[in-house]
């Protein structure tokens, strides 16, 4: 018996934006494997190549070199709407400037994902509900973003990332835009996220607190990793 | 799939009511307009031809000269006589009457008042030809036409113009420069659709006018009336012969009269209506598609200020397709939406304009639709394009947008 394939597996990963004298290689080649259950902290300074990891991580983007397997499936090869399907099955995305639809109901907000997988109404409003009650958003359903603060429309972006079961959380730096306190039941929400549910959780931060909470940090400079280190498992500051 | 979209097509015209209106605002002008101008086009065509069959289905009116439509005359035709009528009466069988007509315009002086109208000079078979009722008194006897009695008699109009409240019978009507005595009354029957006020009308006998007004012994057109309608071609045919021998017309040329049945004039009366209410449809057409171009024009701004939100669905895994439909249903829902707005506007517009205009509200079930599904098109066609420029959208550059 063959171990099971690792959820992410990157090789060689390169990413060039533009051709000629004016390409800019983002990533040089990126070797990196993350298994189920992890919790991963992706640092680096400006330019580093976090923001085209993640893209490529999320599907979003393809590399221009090297491969990347999600559970064995080459990403690489997949059309531009099998890779939509995969991330509206597999992931979830947190965002830093929370990407709610504006003018929508939380509650409707979180119902998003489901509404293009087509489950009908009644289970899209429960699980909506359960949702944003894993959250602690119990009550909060039908204010929309702008009757809510910073840290409660995280709570609905992750929501929404939740709502569809998804293997793996990616979150582009979910605390850039609040407060330490705020920022604090962020993180705590997406550790127990990862210990109880066993979500698997990458995450891009540049702040060294927040990034404490993940179990390994990988450090990017100049598009390649420069330091892959793991921490004791539920690592508190 | 469809389904999915249409709710979320529903869900974000919802969320921008007062933008989606704007937005419809033109569609909904176009299709009322359309719809409007062609049910009261179509209205007032009608009318016409009810007005025309009102007459009777058994009327032929000959008509000097050969052009067609109401009051025309081609110059040089030469009149008809006392005598042509006359002489179909005697010679043409089938027919219930033969009646010569002649009318002037007048001014009218009774009681102090004056009234500009118009004196028609014809025979007692006018009234039955024409089914005129009489609402008091009597119409002028045999005796009287022979004589060119000064007698007459008045429609409703001028009994209300000139003696307001007082009965009219027995009293003296002037007539330019002679005087008659006013013996009887026609019954109402309102105004034409031609805009003329049918009751606005004196009858005298024919030699009255012809020698106290017109001084000449010219008909300007004869009505015949015939027995039986399924005979209208047998009658129609004789009429022409007998006016082509009288008239001394050599065999193959052209006549220099025309013989019309009611039918006919109800076409070409009809005929005229319908290329207004043609044109009037077309310039609003012209308004339904400017409409259109307003619903591109506002998707157009709506997919570049929804790119992050578009960059969103994209991310959480809408596909290319999904949105594209969202955006395409989206501009449909509008236009369908501006067309029924439209259609209920024009359906208001229809009633009041009808009633305003005395033309009878005809509910036309193929313009409706037509204006309908061409809103509908409209959105399909000019929400093709933001939709598809939506759908292209990178997720990442979307997501990035501001």
């Amino acid at each position: 018996m063959s171990p099971p394939d690792p959820l992410i597996a990157l090789s060689g990963v390169t990413r060039v934006f533009g051709s000629g004298a004016a390409a800019f290689q983002a990533l040089r080649g990126i070797d990196l494997t993350i298994d189920e259950g992890d919790f991963v902290a992706i640092m680096g300074p400006s330019g580093s190549g976090k923001s085209s990891l993640m893209n490529i991580l999320g599907c979003l983007d393809t590399p221009s070199g090297g491969s990347y397997r999600f559970r064995g499936l080459a990403v690489e090869g997949l059309s531009r709407d099998q890779r939509a399907l995969l991330r509206r099955h597999a992931l979830g995305f947190i965002f830093q400037g929370f990407n709610l639809l504006a003018r929508t109901s939380a509650q409707e907000n979180v119902e998003l994902p489901l509404l293009y997988r087509g489950e009908p109404a009644a289970a899209r409003h429960a699980a909506a509900r359960a949702a944003l009650a894993s959250v602690g958003l119990t009550g909060w359903e039908h204010h929309g973003p702008a009757e809510l603060s910073g840290g409660q429309q995280q709570r609905v972006a992750i929501a929404r990332a939740l709502v569809t079961g998804p293997s793996l959380l990616l979150a582009d730096e979910p605390t850039g835009n609040l407060d330490t306190a705020r920022s604090r039941e962020i993180m705590d929400l997406l550790a127990a996220l990862n210990r109880d549910q066993g979500i698997t959780v990458v995450m891009v931060t540049h702040e060294p607190e927040m990034a404490a909470y993940a179990h390994r940090i990988v450090r990017l400079v100049d598009g390649l990793i420069a330091s892959d280190e793991r921490r004791a498992p539920g690592g508190q500051p | 799939m469809i389904w999915n979209a249409l709710q979320l097509a529903l869900r974000e015209i919802r969320r921008n009511l007062m933008r989606s209106f704007l937005t419809i605002l033109g569609i909904v002008i176009g299709v009322s307009a359309v719809i409007t101008m062609v049910t009261l086009g179509n209205g007032a065509t009608r009318a016409v031809s009810d007005q025309i069959a009102s007459l009777g289905s058994n009327l032929l009116i000959v008509r000097p000269g050969q052009m067609l439509g109401p009051g025309r005359d081609s110059a040089g035709a030469p009149r008809f006589k006392v005598a042509d009528a006359d002489a179909l009466r005697s010679q043409v069988s089938g027919l219930a009457a033969a009646v010569p007509v002649a009318s002037k315009a007048v001014t009218l002086v009774a009681m102090a008042r004056n009234w500009s109208s118009s004196v028609t000079g014809t025979t007692a078979d006018w009234f039955t030809a024409g089914k005129w009722q009489l609402a008091a008194g009597r119409v002028f006897s045999a005796p009287e036409e022979r004589a060119g009695a000064a007698v007459c008699v008045i429609g409703e109009t001028i009994r209300r113009e000139l003696f307001g409240g007082l009965d009219p019978i027995g009293q003296p009507l002037r007539v330019k420069q002679f005087s008659c005595e006013v013996i009887g009354l026609l019954g109402a029957k309102g105004q034409s659709t031609m805009g003329s006020d049918q009751d606005d009308i004196v009858v005298v006998p024919l030699r009255t006018l012809q020698r106290r007004l017109t001084g000449s012994t010219d008909v300007a057109t004869l009505m015949i009336s015939v027995k039986d309608e399924a005979s209208m071609d047998v009658a129609k045919n004789q009429v022409t012969w007998l006016m082509r021998e009288r008239r001394h017309i050599a065999p193959g040329d052209d006549d220099n009269f025309s013989v019309m049945d009611t039918r006919q004039i109800a076409e070409t009366l009809s005929g005229t209506t319908k290329v207004m209410t043609g044109l009037l449809g077309a310039v609003a057409a012209v308004s339904l598609l400017v409409g259109g171009i307003g619903i591109m024009n506002i998707m157009l701004v709506s997919v570049t200020e929804r790119t992050r939100e578009i960059g969103i669905r994209l991310a959480i895994g809408a596909l290319e397709r999904e949105v594209l439909l969202q955006f395409l249903i989206e501009a449909v829902v509008l236009s369908s939406l501006g067309g029924l707005i439209g259609i209920a506007l024009a359906t208001l517009a229809s009633i009041g304009g009808a009633a305003l205009m005395h033309v009878p509200y005809l509910f036309n079930p193929g313009i409706n639709l037509l204006s309908f599904g061409f809103s509908a098109a409209i959105g399909v066609i000019f929400g093709y394009v933001p939709a598809s420029r939506a759908a292209r959208l990178d997720p990442i550059e979307a997501l990035r947008h501001e």
